[in-house]
């Protein structure tokens, strides 16, 4: 219903758009000049103003008209039984709802047809006052607005003003969604420190993670929340994709950028971004199904024991999955070092390898940092590859051919387990901001050094 | 400004032939854009490519360092000898090309280094220098031949990419003579300063005069016949006419020179 409403609401601003342009042209007849605004600013002005009184009556009176229903009914549901515990009431309520709009309910009743024929024709009631109320309200602006074009009117000031603060509209809902997030993380963090008494040594420092085992009301084990080993495996894992990831991309984004002919470049650079969109599952089971059994048999081979999952097999396959974000972007950076530079240095007899190292790379430096940092970022946050690579088992190693785990992983593995969200949220939303911290003094951190060492072309 | 006359009558016939240029052709692709070129460039002279643009002098004058092997499609016949050695042959190197034949370019393009560090580029390259001192030496003489250590000397360590249009044109020029070159080959090198800073550069490449051969490409008339003693005529890719600057402004032979320099093409 409401959807229909909604386009409905759409083609009455349309509608008031035309009309609203046509009678402005009418004004101006055809000359340039009369107007302040152009006709079509008049138009957008009046759509504007049709779109959001419209809209707005739909949201606000739907949303009212909800709340006020509900609480009749429960009202009138408490009248008739007193004695009943609230969610006993509310699962009436949505009962009586769900036969009203003729699905299936759980009970039947006596109470329960009342309320369903009151809400029957409460919610008829209400769906015409909505409809009404937009209706209405596209109407009036649109006749209103319609009645203001004029040669002297600012509709673009006034519509440009509209449009900026819908911006800024959408601008602070992108920012309050981010900083509600980070509260969340905070608040969650907070109640997990004090079921461990504050003990955060422990969980930064102890190596025995198993925050769930012998967890009692609103109280866990300080010494099973050493996150320690997921931290190293994280890093572990991190260091050797980035070994792999750094390396190739960069130097295959130098020889597709300088020094490939036109027709490979052509090929190779699309081919890159394609493998930039695999799906990280699919690299997951690659790393599960054909790496590690291959390493482990390579393994075997030379004398060396590396175990069916290893923190090596999920580098490895974590680095190439990097390889064609650090190529692309270092790509696209020492593309726009501009062709001037290197004419310099090729001028003063410089060879092209000469020109790329002391003077390509420095002036793009700042862009293979950016991409070496988002590729590290993707490593840390990287959770499919892990599972099916490297494990669950949160040993404390440094050796690479062992089975390790990280902290996205086990963020997973408490999120999904058998223990109720309420505990379980408190270790994992911990562990999800100790990585955020990790990433964000990351990135200022790298920050800060490539400014100190760019060389910055205009 | 500067009596290019007279210095012209007198200098240009003593001077020795720089680079000798025979049925040079250029090609890029398909398109045929230098057409059977003969020309002689002289040492010690400042040498000046005028026509309009598309005519084909930048090509011509990135044939003469070999900047156009750079360039994927660029094909270039014909030949171009430099104190009489082939400079096509393949037993040179472009890059040492490079060192002796210098360039300068249209924009301004100093590195985004120190201006210590764009001079000392080409030097240190070419290991012109065994010690710190030599390579400070050497980047002094640079600056001074390029009219800019007094403005820079207390700021050596600042960004080339700080300083004024003009100024980062004569970084550039440092740049290039930092490499001892024999000739310097410049395209249009004012043609993205203001008139203040144009005519530094004009009153420079006069100097450079003393110690190389120079050839400046520019689409400006009144900039050849002020700087240059011999001037060549592109027209079309063809070398239409090349002369005295003087006589080529005064009394040109070709009618399509007389076109251009009286208004008519271009
Ligand atoms: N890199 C290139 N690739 C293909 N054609 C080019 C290239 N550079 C120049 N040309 C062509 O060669 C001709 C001469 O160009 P150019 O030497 O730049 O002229 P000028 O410097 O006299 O303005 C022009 O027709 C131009 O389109
Ligand atoms: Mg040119």
């Amino acid at each position: 219903m409401s959807l229909t409403l909604f386009a409905v609401v759409l083609l009455i601003a349309l509608a008031s758009h035309f009309m609203a342009q046509r009678k402005a042209l009418a004004i101006a007849g055809g000359r340039a000049g009369v107007l302040h605004s152009r006709p079509v600013f008049h138009g957008l002005y009046s759509l504007l103003w049709v779109a959001l009184a419209g809209i707005g009556a739909l949201l606000v009176s739907a949303t009212l008209g909800d709340w006020l229903i509900d609480r009749v009914l429960m009202g009138r549901i408490e009248a008739a039984r007193p004695s009943m515990a609230p969610l006993e009431r509310q699962l009436l309520l949505s009962d009586a709802k769900a036969l009203a709009e003729g699905r299936m309910s759980s009970r039947g009743g006596v109470l329960r047809d009342q309320i369903a024929a009151a809400y029957d024709w409460m919610s008829a009631t209400r769906n015409w006052v909505v409809i009404a109320l937009s209706v209405g309200g596209a109407a009036v602006a649109a006749r209103i607005t319609y009645g203001r074009v004029s040669a002297g009117w600012r509709a673009r000031n006034r519509a440009e003003r509209i449009m900026l603060n819908i911006l800024l509209a959408m601008a602070t809902i992108a920012i309050l969604t981010t900083v509600g997030i980070v509260l969340s993380l905070i608040f969650e963090t907070v109640r997990f420190f004090g079921m461990i008494d504050w003990r955060i040594d422990k969980f930064i420092l102890g190596a025995t993670w198993s925050p769930l085992s012998g967890v009692f009301e609103g109280q866990m084990d300080p010494d099973k929340v050493g996150a320690l080993p997921l931290f190293a495996g994280t890093l572990l894992i991190t260091a050797i994709a980035m070994l792999v990831a750094v390396p190739i991309g960069l130097f295959s984004a130098i020889y597709l950028s300088d020094f490939a002919p036109k027709r490979v470049r052509a090929v190779a650079k699309p081919l890159l971004e394609i493998l930039a969109g695999v799906p990280t599952v699919v690299y997951g089971f690659f790393a599960a199904i054909t790496l590690a059994p291959a390493l482990r048999d390579f393994g075997e081979m030379i004398g060396v024991r590396i175990s069916s999952e290893s923190a090596l097999a999920a580098g490895l396959t974590m680095g190439i999955m990097i390889i064609p974000f650090i190529s692309s972007l270092s790509d696209d950076v020492i593309n726009a070092v501009p062709q001037s530079l290197r004419d310099g240095s090729l001028g003063v007899g410089a060879t092209e390898a000469e020109t790329m190292r002391l003077v390509v790379l420095p002036a793009a430096l700042p862009g293979i940092v950016s991409a070496a940092i988002l590729g590290v970022s993707k490593a840390i946050g990287e959770t499919m590859i892990v599972v099916m690579a490297a494990g669950q088992g949160a040993n404390l190693t440094a050796n690479p051919l062992e089975a390790t785990t990280t902290v996205t992983v086990q963020i997973v593995a408490l999120i999904t387990g058998d223990t109720d969200a309420e505990t379980a949220a408190g270790p994992a939303f911990t562990l999800g901001f100790t990585l955020f911290v990790m990433t964000l003094v990351m990135n200022i951190l790298a920050q800060r050094l490539v400014r100190r060492f760019r060389e910055a072309y205009e | 400004m500067y009596d290019t006359s007279k210095t012209a009558d007198g200098a240009t016939e003593q001077m020795a032939t720089k680079f000798h240029c025979a049925d040079v052709q250029v090609f890029y692709g398909a398109t045929h854009a230098i057409k059977d070129v003969n020309v002689d460039i002289q040492d010690k002279t400042v040498t000046a490519f005028i026509g309009p643009s598309g005519c084909g002098k930048s090509t011509f004058l990135r044939c003469l360092n070999r900047m156009n092997d750079t360039i994927d499609v660029a094909r270039v016949e014909g030949t171009i000898l430099l104190d009489g050695e082939d400079v096509y042959d393949a037993r040179v190197d472009p890059v040492q090309l490079r060192a002796k034949v210098g360039m300068v370019f249209q924009k301004p393009n100093p590195f985004p280094k120190s201006i210590y560090e764009n001079v000392a580029y080409g030097p240190k390259i070419h290991g012109m220098a065994r010690t710190k001192g030599d390579l400070d030496e050497l980047v002094e003489r640079a600056l001074r031949r390029a009219a800019l250590w007094d403005e820079v000397k207390d700021r050596l360590d600042a960004t080339g990419t700080g300083l004024s249009g003009g100024q980062q044109q004569r970084l550039c020029i440092a740049r290039a003579v930092a490499t001892e070159p024999e000739v310097l080959l410049m395209d249009e090198p004012a043609s993205a300063l203001d008139p203040i800073a144009t005519s530094q550069i004009e009153e420079l490449i006069d100097e450079l005069r003393q110690n190389y051969a120079v050839v400046i490409v520019t689409h400006s008339m009144q900039q050849a016949a002020r700087v240059s003693q011999k001037t060549a005529f592109f027209h079309l890719g063809n070398l239409v006419e090349y002369d005295d600057t003087s006589k080529i402004f005064t009394n040109p032979e070709d009618p399509r020179t007389e076109s251009y320099i009286t208004g008519r093409i271009g």
